[in-house]
């Protein structure tokens, strides 16, 4: 079972973001997903930017694919799109249709924001050179466990096991709308929320976290607990999406509970201290996706 | 130059209502999971569907049923079977969202006309000209997270025709990628075919005031003099940084009817009114002053105004009694 870096969701700035990808070199990952998936006016990497810190990780047998923008609104975002579809060197995670049209023929992962609910749709991906794909994070393993017996043949599947989940796009931006600013003169405040805002209902519960047009889950969705149930399912994959400090030791807990060098309860124990929130699993019990089914060790 | 109006159905008599007023078209959808607005007590058997066919049909005006929820793969055959029923009763077209679900019904049915439900999440050309390649949709909706600019960027890129939302309650987040509802209830609109739903909701007095919750989670308290409305969990008041506010968006409808001219120039094809759970007497009202509004552009687009009567009796029907140009007016954003 392999283990993938998702792209880093928050705007941080170009020194974090290469500081970041500095250390990625030497963690115990197999694959790493880069660029903007969440808001066109995140600028603090260019598009060279990201080609060159793809060909340094290449360079170190990491394999490297290239996620595109999920809500794509006007020509430019479109722009964008083509040339990472047209870089002629690396896989894209396409997280849009649009981004699956201009993929067509060439090998490319489906991202989790493309609504693979079903073996058929996922055929149909796989005819236009879908060769892996990301669950879309509302399902749960048992719906997971009856698409792959659908499977297309050589396709991957690819969980997304540790992150503040993504729940929400809109063309509104939230974290903008928090300084009561217009999204078009944002001040780039998500530079200011290197994971998000905490959004809490008015009795104090973590619930949400705003990250500029994206909403995300306040709560950590951790399945670390789920090694071996995703290892029996077929699951070749799973995701950690990056946070703003100890992805590391995140990776290392999960690394530990792939390897079998530790128990599932103590790689649990391993990762508690790094969770910046709440942590929750339920949408893989096909709960709501909130709960939290294993209490962790204190 | 014309421009479809498309009316809710959420039973017979609502039906009845968007017909008796003026719709071009109504949509509605069977009850069950299958589509995106799975209310207790709301939708269609296969009798009532026949009814309402016939009734919309000998009354000149078609009838769309919205097959819009993702099929889970143990469950696909229930999709399927709701296309074969939409196929036999006469339905003048599907409104679909999953990629295997169109195949299904595009290589059985090759002369029955498929629409791209706002559910498809469909913003951009590239986008909706892949389903047109592969599927042959004829129409698409576009999610309401467009301006109008972009929206006329789509129009000139694709041969496919857009439909666009005109009226009626407001989705903050791209239809279709929003999964709030099943983080807080288990279910979402792409699963279950809901939003928030109301075997969920809770509503208690207590000393801080009303409060309504979803699942537990609190949405909002209302003091004695605020009007609740439905907890819609992206509608609720929350704590962010120590403030108080709407952190997504405010109770409040989309109201259109002011850009009906600039959507005739563009060449949109067809204008959604949104709410199958909405009463009869909603949907005859809406509808009676959309059709007034859209024949008065028709006929002289150039000095058409949103008349204020026309204003006054949408503010009435709106979420809050408030309406927004929504994401069609740039600065909402």
């Amino acid at each position: 079972m392999k283990i993938s870096l998702g792209p880093i969701l928050y705007y941080w700035t170009r020194r974090c973001v290469l500081d970041f990808y500095e250390q990625v070199v030497n963690w115990p990952i197999d694959i790493v997903y880069l660029g903007e998936v969440v808001c066109s006016r995140r600028h603090e990497m260019r598009f060279n930017d990201w080609l060159d810190v793809a060909s340094k990780l290449a360079a170190t047998g990491k394999e490297v694919v290239l996620s595109t923008q999920a809500l794509l609104e006007s020509e430019s975002d479109l722009k964008v799109l083509r040339r990472l579809t047209g870089n002629g060197r690396f896989r894209i995670e396409a997280n849009d249709i649009g981004a699956v049209r201009l993929s067509t023929g060439k090998p490319f992962v489906v991202g989790t924001h493309i609504n693979t609910y079903n073996g058929e749709t996922l055929a149909i991906l796989a005819e236009q050179g879908a060769t892996r794909w990301v669950m879309p994070v509302e399902l749960s393993r048992d719906m997971l466990a009856e698409l792959l017996v659908k499977k297309p043949h050589g396709m991957e599947t690819e969980v997304f096991a540790y992150g503040r989940l993504p729940l929400a796009f809109s063309s509104r931006c939230f974290t903008a709308r928090r300084h009561n600013l217009p999204k078009d003169d944002c001040h780039f405040k998500c530079l200011e929320h290197p994971c998000g805002i905490t959004l809490k209902t008015r009795e104090g519960q973590s619930f949400l976290a705003l990250n500029g047009t994206q909403t995300q889950s306040a709560s950590i969705h951790n399945l670390i607990s789920e090694i071996e149930d995703m290892r029996q399912l077929g699951v070749d994959v799973v995701r950690i999406s990056p946070q703003p400090e100890h992805t590391g030791e995140v990776i290392a807990a999960f690394r530990a509970a792939i390897d079998c060098v530790v128990s599932g309860s103590a790689a649990q124990a391993a990762l508690a201290p790094h969770l910046f929130d709440e942590p929750c699993d339920g949408y893989w019990h096909g709960r709501s996706g909130i709960e939290q089914s294993f209490r962790l060790l204190s | 130059m014309s421009l479809e109006l498309v009316c809710p159905a959420g039973n017979l008599p609502a039906l009845k209502a968007a017909v008796d007023n003026g719709a071009d078209c109504v949509y509605m959808g069977f009850r069950n999971s299958t589509n995106a607005r799975a209310f207790a007590g709301l939708n269609f058997d296969n009798e009532t569907a026949k009814q309402g066919i016939r009734y919309a049909h000998e009354n000149n005006c078609k009838v769309l049923l919205a097959l819009n929820t993702y099929p889970q793969t143990a469950q696909s055959h229930i999709w399927e079977q709701a296309v074969d029923d939409a196929a036999e009763l006469g339905i003048d077209a599907l409104i679909l969202a999953d990629l295997g679900l169109m195949r299904y019904a595009s290589r059985t049915y090759s002369d029955l006309r498929l629409h791209l439900s706002v559910q498809g999440s469909a913003t951009n050309y590239e986008a909706i000209n892949f389903y047109y390649e592969h599927f042959g949709i004829q129409r698409a909706v576009l999610p309401r997270v467009l301006s109008l600019a972009q929206v006329e960027n789509v129009v000139k890129n694709t041969s496919v025709e857009i439909e666009l939302f005109g009226f009626g309650g407001l989705c903050v987040m791209v239809e279709g990628r929003c999964i709030l509802s099943s983080y807080a209830t288990g279910e979402s609109p792409n699963t279950a075919g809901v939003c928030s739903p109301a075997k969920a909701v809770r509503w208690q007095q207590t000393p801080n005031g009303l409060e309504s919750r979803l699942n537990g989670v609190l949405l909002d308290q209302y003091s004695a003099s605020e009007n609740a409305g439905y907890p819609t969990l992206c509608k609720g008041r929350f704590e962010v940084e120590d403030e108080i506010y709407y952190a997504l968006e405010e109770p409040t409808s989309l109201n259109t009817l002011e850009l009906i001219p600039d959507m005739l120039r563009m060449g949109i094809s067809a204008i959604k009114i949104e709410g199958r759970q909405r009463s009869p007497a909603y949907v005859e009202q809406v509808t009676r002053v959309w059709r007034a509004a859209i024949n008065a552009a028709t006929q002289d687009a150039t000095h058409y105004l949103a008349k204020e009567d026309w204003m006054t009796q949408l503010s009435k029907l709106s979420e809050g009694q408030q309406h927004t140009l929504g994401a069609y007016y740039r600065p909402w954003k």
